[in-house]
């Protein structure tokens, strides 16, 4: 199938962006990689009037050091990120959640600022970003603002961000001396997950001091798993783990679909935490 | 209507295109290179993939103005001077097709992939292929159609230049080095 | 003699496949073609009050759009249905466009005509159905309850036809019996998934009243037959191409209401009517498979040897009645025996009308049911019984030979089962694969194995005429060859049968090749095309080597049958002094008195000097009527890594030995057994087309219809055992639906076999992580 047919903008600056969207109205989309917004496009489930394309933004890639933090340009793709070297310690998490998204082709075009503004609660980085306790930048017409990643997903493809703001920028605190890790499951290689799982340990002594589960897919929105990780805290072996991933049913019941059962889903979240922590650990 | 500059198996052309031609479209309808062919139409089946940049990418899930100023290389662009690539002819020797209706797409991720792997195992191979799908082969033939092809290219130095892994996701054109040359 | 036979020649075929160079349907344009786009019923069952085209012609690019009703004058029958099984089977009315009622989501009623396909996708959007939604039924069960809703009025109710067939006394085999096995099973809907999605080009000659179509399909020949009748064309006025075909597996084996819409309206419009389906699309209107509820029951004596079969199935038709659909069960219908023995035999099978997509044949066609149904009930009376999977089989095979009497009724062309199973057992190892899943069990291992056998016989070489006469199949199942020498000395053989990814190209100059002693490189394919190809009868159902292949071999042996008259005549010898090798005749204890078949092509072209009574030219026509169906066997076994944590099914190693008889094409025929196993490993593990009540497709596309990548299949273990075949003269059986029909019940079988400690005796496809996961949690009391 073939798009409707819409407007195509292609600014040069950040700038005009934002002015072409706030012109555009309600109907207006910005288009990164593409790769959430084209496909429901194609069947005709999304029909924006005006696409403004900001893949010409190449001040939007990159990954960048700052100190304390790790910034990502909203236009990097999950491939890159995936081989960023900067992304080590805490922050290995987004590269490591980057490299499992879809397939190949799909990581060579999707987006960070795409896929999390798009905010499918079945996409794999915003479990990493609420891990992480990740901040997104999102730039307005009134400039820029910082939007706690805790924050920032709001429902089912649903985000804080106002139809006039442009993510523009994943903040990261770096984190050193934690383990982290993300874990997935569905039916074949390239299908969204049916539930993910995304941690970030740190131990001391051989027990855990401190850990942050994020969830994909639980819900409507990513989640924080927060009673496991209070439960986490000070675990030490196997068994104490398996105890404390049982509390993930404290995040809520899951959703039913076509996929999974939400008894099914939680199971699978109770395994998966199991296993995520486990290989971060080991 | 709007006006692009798209360079296609180091051919560059200029056409104008509507927003919403996909850029499969673009290289089927406008430019008469039909060997990229559509399967699908969720970005599932991989029937269509190019590389873009020397990337592979689902030609169906990209707008063709989005290419605008873009290096593609279709499967046309694969063979040279009647010479199949490293890759066409492991398909060949190895059976890795049969209605060949995948296989552009099959060759051009595996031309992709090695690009940046250039001596995968089989489990490799297939999770590499994991957005392609075939319903002929069983994929068997086709996995060691890519390892033979992999070392094909490794034997001949047919290098696949690109997917650099830089940040900025751009990568550089792919080429083949030939005596030393780099051939668009 | 054969130099290329049984040689795993690389395919000619490739070259244009490869480079992009192939001709597939959506590729092809012509001047002044338009393109068409179906609206379609989002409704499981609506009636039509009225079609509203006036928005769709005011937008830009429209030519035209119709209604079913605007459309009825153009068709002289409806879609057709070619294979009554029974005396009062019901066949319903169905039209290309439905005229008042839409019965399953995506029937169409309304078709628009653009410059482009852009244009007439938008405008379709601007169609206005009123629709009165009726109420609908999706699956066999409901459709049989007495208050179901009837998916055609004008009938009672949705029972479609019964079908019955029996030999030996069913009722003594169970009364003597000392035990019985009742089995239940789904087998669940199927997208065949073709990678190419279907697409129709009808070009009309308006003042020659001619039409050329260029159409998906793998029977370009039942096609061009049928169309003529829908559209009341003479036949000879129609060509139908083939190009090439992105493969079909059942799903282009029909004639669609696509193909005789793009026709009708080329007609109307007198401009070349191109349409092209989207996948999603074709999920709706195109056949899908399976769909079936099955009950089998073994009698059997204590040591677990079968007696007697008694199966009865209920069979989804869909919504209509497509091409050859009321027939596809009973081509399972007599080999719910398997490759087994026993007295008596009864099956019985009804037709279900639903508001679906039409079913039809998908890969194997009724045969993967029926061995699937065979080879997990024999499963479930080894356990019974006590013995080994392996064990029971060998108990139960037929005995090796010739036309071997099987309880389903066919006489099986050549059987030798038991050496085919140990050679399975010995490639896999079964002795240790066993020992290891004994051993993760012993140790309660989180990840179980599981072994699954399956011991397979089919039916192919479709068919002797006479034997479809019986069955009610309205068309013959021979097919054609034409061989011609050149005067160039090349060989063109044209055949009846239509490959779309089968190789026939390759297989056929193999055999040519080597019967006529001519390089394989001089030899050409022609197929495809019904003005190129005159006759044939295409290609489906495993039949293209067994029937088609030994019409080319015998119009080959009847070329050098001509030429060898010729050469005598020239010669001045007699035919029989003559010995014919590699392609040339000498006169014998004379060497260099010889005549190459180039040069008699020649001679035969100039005609300057020809035996009495013979026509000039070298080239005969062979239609061959197979004497039998040929029957392919062979031994499947998967192994199976369960994850207990997620239910997660991995397929860790697949063995296949088939017998498919001779081999033309080593490296082609294993190409076939992979891509077999893979589709028959989705539908085991991964594939359902799943409908909500309301007749929604909810696995509408490729995201949720869950076809397998690389990623998730192995690699698999092939080996052969050869028993050729006394049905025709190569001794070939057929290989494109066997691994299908064979891989199913292996997998399930194994899935079974890894938590059959637990008691689990049964676990429905496809086995879904959840699915298997309930199952090991309700096996252990709820704890998983």
């Amino acid at each position: 199938m073939i798009p409707a047919a819409f407007e195509y903008e292609r600014p040069s600056s950040l700038d005009e962006a934002l002015a072409l969207l706030a012109d555009g109205g309600d109907d207006a989309r910005p288009l990164a990689g593409g790769h959430s917004l084209l496909p429901l496009m194609r069947l005709r489930l999304a029909r924006p009037t005006l696409l403004v394309d900001i893949g010409g933004l190449n001040d939007l890639r990159y990954v960048r050091d700052e100190g304390d933090q790790i910034a990502i340009g909203a236009l990097c793709t999950h491939h890159a990120l995936s081989h960023a070297p900067e992304l080590s310690g805490g922050c290995g998490l987004i590269a490591e959640v980057a490299g499992q998204i879809g397939d190949p082709q799909v990581r060579h075009r999707g987006t960070i600022g795409g896929s999390v503004a798009h905010a499918d609660p079945a996409s794999d980085l915003p479990a990493a970003l609420l891990a992480l306790d990740a901040e997104v930048v999102a730039q307005g017409p009134g400039g820029s603002r910082s939007i706690a990643a805790a924050d920032f997903f709001v429902g089912p493809l649903m985000s804080a961000l106002e139809p006039s703001e442009i993510l523009t920028e994943v903040r990261v605190a770096k984190r050193e001396g934690c383990a982290s890790g993300y874990q997935k499951f569905q039916r074949r290689a390239q299908d969204w997950a049916i539930v993910g799982v995304a941690a970030v340990v740190e131990s001391d002594g051989g027990s855990i001091s401190n850990a942050a589960i994020g969830l994909t897919n639980m819900s409507g929105t990513p989640l924080r798993a927060t009673a496991v990780e209070e439960a986490l805290a000070g675990a030490a072996d196997e068994g104490a783990i398996a105890e404390a991933a049982k509390k993930v049913s404290e995040a809520g019941t899951p959703f039913a679909d076509a996929n999974a059962s939400a008894e099914f889903r939680l199971h699978l979240a109770e395994v998966l935490i199991r296993r995520v922590i486990a290989d971060a650990m080991s | 209507m709007r006006r692009i500059s798209v360079t296609v198996n180091g051919v560059r052309h200029e056409a104008d295109v509507e927003p919403r031609a996909l850029l499969v479209y673009f290289l089927r309808e406008q430019l008469g290179l039909t060997g990229t062919n559509v399967g699908c139409d969720t970005s599932s089946c991989g029937a269509c993939t190019v590389l873009l940049n020397g990337q592979s990418i689902k030609a169906c899930t990209a707008l063709a103005v989005q290419a605008d100023g873009q290096d593609v290389t279709t499967i046309e662009g694969l063979a040279t001077n009647g010479t199949l690539h490293p890759m066409q002819q492991a398909f060949h020797d190895e059976h890795g097709l049969q209605c060949g209706f995948c296989t552009p797409g099959m060759i051009m991720a595996s031309v992709g992939y090695l690009s940046e792997h250039s001596d995968p195992d089989e489990a490799e191979v297939r999770e590499a292929l994991e957005g392609n799908l075939c319903r002929c082969t069983g994929y068997h033939n086709i996995v060691r159609a890519v390892l033979e092809g992999a070392k094909a290219m490794r034997d001949s130095e047919t290098v696949v230049g690109g997917g650099n892994g830089a940040a900025d996701g751009s990568g550089v054109a792919m080429g083949r080095v030939r005596e030393g040359v780099v051939v668009p | 003699m054969t130099k290329y036979v049984g040689g795993g020649v690389p395919r000619k075929e490739d070259p244009e496949l490869l480079t992009g160079q192939g001709t597939f349907v959506e590729t092809l344009t012509v001047p002044g073609m338009l393109h068409a786009a179906l609206v379609r019923s989002p409704y499981g069952a609506a009636r039509i009050k009225s079609v509203d085209t006036s928005a769709a012609l005011e937008a830009p690019g429209v030519v035209a759009a119709f209604s079913g009703e605007d459309l009825a004058d153009e068709w002289a029958a409806g879609l057709p249905m070619a294979w009554p099984v029974t005396e009062d089977i019901r066949i319903p009315d169905h039209w290309p466009i439905a005229k008042d009622v839409a019965r399953y989501v995506g029937d169409g009623v309304a078709v628009v005509v653009a410059t482009s396909r852009t244009a007439a996708t938008d405008a379709a959007e601007l169609v206005e159905v009123d629709y009165e939604e009726l109420p609908t039924v999706v699956d066999i069960e409901s459709a049989l309850a007495e208050d179901a809703p009837r998916v055609h009025e004008s009938m009672e109710n949705n029972e479609c036809y019964t079908w019955t067939h029996a030999t030996g006394d069913i009722d003594e085999a169970f009364a003597k019996a000392d035990l019985t096995v009742t089995c239940n099973y789904t087998q669940p809907r199927l997208i065949p998934n073709a990678m190419e999605p279907r697409a129709v080009l009808a070009q009309p000659s308006p003042a020659a009243g001619e039409f050329t179509v260029w159409s998906t399909t793998q029977i370009p020949h039942i096609a061009k037959v049928l169309l003529s009748m829908i559209l009341g064309i003479p036949e000879s006025k129609v060509r139908v191409i083939a190009p090439d075909v992105g493969g079909g597996f059942g799903s282009k084996l029909n004639v669609y209401a696509e193909e005789a819409l793009c026709v009708a309206l080329a007609r109307r419009l007198g401009a070349p009517i191109k349409w092209v389906a989207s996948r999603s699309e074709g999920y709706l209107a195109t056949i899908h498979g399976r769909d079936q509820l099955q009950e089998i029951e073994l009698a059997a004596t204590r040591e677990g040897k079968i007696l007697g079969y008694r199966v009865k199935i209920l069979a989804n038709m869909g919504a209509y009645l497509q091409l050859v659909a009321p027939g596809v069960p009973l081509l399972g219908g007599f080999l719910y025996c398997g490759s087994y023995g026993g007295e008596a035999y009864h099956f019985e099978c009804t037709g279900v009308f639903t508001n679906t997509t039409p079913t039809d044949a998908y890969r194997g066609a009724g045969r993967p049911e029926a061995t699937f149904a065979i080879e997990r009930a024999i499963d479930t009376l080894a356990r019974k019984v006590g013995v080994d999977p392996a064990e029971i089989r060998k108990r139960n095979f037929l005995p090796t030979g010739e036309m071997v009497e099987s309880p389903g009724g066919l006489a099986f062309d050549t059987t030798d089962y038991e050496p085919n199973l140990d050679r399975a057992l010995e490639v896999l190892d079964y002795g240790a694969v066993s020992a290891e899943r004994d051993k993760r069990r012993e140790e309660g291992a989180s990840k179980l194995l599981g072994i699954g056998l399956s011991t397979y016989v089919e039916m192919c070489g479709l068919a002797p005429s006479q034997v479809l006469a019986s069955l009610n199949y309205g068309a013959g199942g021979w097919d054609a060859a034409t061989v011609r020498m050149l005067p160039t000395g090349k060989a063109e053989v044209v055949t009846g049968t239509s490959p779309h990814g089968q190789g026939h190209v390759t297989s056929w100059s193999q055999i040519a090749a080597d019967a006529l002693g001519v390089d394989i490189d001089d030899v050409e394919v022609l197929h495809g095309d019904t003005h190129v190809a005159p006759h044939g009868m295409n290609t489906y159902g495993s039949r293209s080597l067994s029937v088609g292949g030994i019409a080319v071999h015998e119009a080959c042996g009847r070329v050098v049958d001509k030429a060898r008259a010729l050469a005598a005549h020239l010669l001045e010898v007699s035919p029989d002094d003559l010995e014919f090798e590699d392609g040339t005749f000498s006169v014998k204890g004379v060497p260099d008195r010889t005549q190459s078949i180039q040069e008699l092509a020649f001679a035969a072209w100039t005609a300057h000097s020809l035996p009495e009574d013979t026509e000039p030219g070298l080239e005969a026509h062979c239609v061959w009527d197979p004497p039998n169906f040929t029957f392919p066997f062979g031994s499947h076994i998967c192994v199976v890594e369960i994850d207990t944590d997620t239910g997660e099914v991995d397929v860790v190693r697949y063995v296949a030995v088939d017998d498919c008889g001779n081999v033309i094409n080593p490296t082609i025929v294993d190409g076939q057994v992979h891509g077999g196993i893979a589709q028959g490993v989705a539908a085991a593990l991964y594939e359902e087309a799943v409908y909500s009540e309301d007749g929604t497709l909810e696995t509408s596309t490729m995201i949720n219809y869950l076809v397998p990548s690389a990623a998730e299949l192995p690699s698999f273990e092939l080996d052969r055992t050869v028993t050729p075949s006394n049905s025709n003269p190569l001794g070939v059986k057929g290989i494109g639906e066997a691994g299908t029909i064979a891989s199913t019940p292996a997998v399930i079988n194994a899935v079974v076999d890894a938590l059959s400690h637990m008691g689990v005796e049964d676990v429905a496809m496809p086995a879904t992580p959840e699915r298997v996961w309930r199952t090991i949690r309700d096996a252990n009391g709820g704890a998983a």
